[in-house]
């Protein structure tokens, strides 16, 4: 979706502020908010795309003025009432008010160094061939999905070079919307700044992303 | 109490009355999920210290001190980084597929996720609000040279500057330059010079003098 997320090339956020001696949460919420959204993944069943949707599918005024782990906790709460497991009531009560829905697993102490060992790998085996190889030009499609996509507005419709090809991954677009993970051959691919900035862009810099096949055209 | 004084406490509680509106709302979310069976506060509690206290920077000043030192893990490092960074132990979460981004005299490398917040975990810890924040998700792909100014960096004009965008699972750490002056240095004594920044590419490792002091 083309929300406020997608904030590459965006004007007017003014400098960025490092924090010296920045502790890891800035609040006790934070902790918890961060902690339940990792716990919750497993008995929530959601992917980490879905979750990635659910944080920037909200207009664009409420995500920028929203704090990081504010936007966490509201995504959290949305994926939960989204799949029945909690209801407002609930929450405003600050009590379970009904019965729990069944789920798979719940993350356990014991569990916990284990699942983060683990992570969630996204590469998959294939039997098709990568298209493009290292050196091919290509574009960057120029799509507009109201859904999940991982392709950023300031590159499409711009040529780039295939820098890497990474392997076949899961592709968000399809995972995001619980169509299955739909893997593709993702490829890393460098374009020139003054490509995507124009004649006024730094000649000096050169810019990455990581698309897969389906965001790529040949050039 | 001075006036100064009284204004600071009301500032303060102005702030913390905007927060316990959400602070609430995340406990009363946590007690509901506790009582649903859905999570066990003792596992919630592990997540949180370890990273807070076990996963964080000097993972990753490990990694680039060992490649600083040792060419053969330096090789192993930039050919394939996620089994080079296995072997010290660092792996898992937002940290399956990572690649190692050398530095040169000639090159800078630099590291941001526009589209949200990735960022390796597993030899970074979590990422500091500024890599979350829009200014730096904006202006790092579009006008890095002055990002690194608001860091107090600036390179020779003719330095190229590449910038990685995480648009995908692929997560990017930054192998910055080792410093003059640390020949026959240990691992240990040299991870100290590797800031968290420099491995995000918005700093550089200190220098021996940095340190010294």
């Amino acid at each position: 979706m083309n929300g406020a997320q997608d904030l590459g090339g965006t004007h007017g956020h003014g400098p960025v502020k490092p924090e010296p001696n920045e502790p890891v949460f800035h609040a006790e919420w934070e902790k918890r908010a961060f902690a339940l959204t990792l716990a919750m993944g497993m008995p929530g069943g959601w992917n980490i795309d879905m979750g990635r949707f659910a944080r920037e599918n909200r207009p664009p005024a409420e995500y920028l003025s929203m704090s990081y782990y504010q936007i966490w906790f509201a995504a959290l709460e949305h994926m939960l009432k989204e799949r029945g497991l909690v209801s407002d009531d609930e929450i405003d009560a600050g009590h379970s008010l009904h019965t729990p829905k069944p789920v798979k697993r719940i993350l356990s102490p014991g569990d916990v160094a284990k699942t983060l060992h683990r992570g969630g790998p996204t590469e998959r085996d294939t039997n098709t061939a990568a298209i493009f190889k290292p050196g091919d030009k290509v574009r960057a499609k120029n799509i507009n999905p109201l859904t999940h996509t991982r392709l950023p507005r300031y590159v499409r419709g711009h040529v780039g070079t295939i820098e890497r090809v990474v392997g076949c991954h899961v592709f968000p677009d399809s995972n995001a919307t619980g169509a299955g993970e739909d893997p593709q051959w993702l490829y890393t691919v460098r374009f020139d700044g003054r490509e995507l900035w124009g004649a006024n862009g730094d000649a000096t810099v050169k810019v990455s992303v990581d698309a897969w096949e389906p965001y790529l055209e040949s050039a | 109490m001075s006036g100064h004084d009284h204004d600071d406490h009301h500032h303060h509680d102005h702030d913390h009355s905007e927060l316990s509106e959400t602070q609430l709302r995340v406990r009363a979310l946590e007690t509901v999920l506790t009582e649903k069976g859905y999570v066990d506060p003792a596992a919630l509690d592990l997540l949180i210290e370890t990273y807070e206290k076990k996963v964080g920077p000097r993972n990753g000043a490990l990694v680039v001190a060992r490649a600083w030192a040792d060419p053969a893990y330096r090789a192993r490092l930039l050919k394939d980084a996620t089994p080079a960074i296995a072997e010290i132990g660092y792996a898992g979460r937002q940290g399956e597929h990572i690649v190692a981004l050398e530095n040169t005299p000639k090159r800078h490398n630099m590291v941001v996720c526009t589209l949200c917040s990735c960022y390796p975990w597993p030899v970074l810890g979590l990422p500091p609000v500024w890599y979350k924040s829009a200014p730096y998700r904006s202006r790092a792909v579009a006008d890095p040279r002055s990002v690194l100014s608001d860091f107090g960096v600036t390179l020779p004009k003719d330095t190229e500057i590449r910038i990685w965008d995480s648009t995908a699972e692929v997560r990017y750490l930054v192998l910055p330059i080792r410093p003059a002056g640390t020949d026959g240095w240990s691992e240990e004594k040299l991870a100290d010079l590797v800031t968290r920044d420099s491995m995000i590419g918005t700093g550089l490792p200190k220098s021996p003098k940095d340190i010294a002091k």
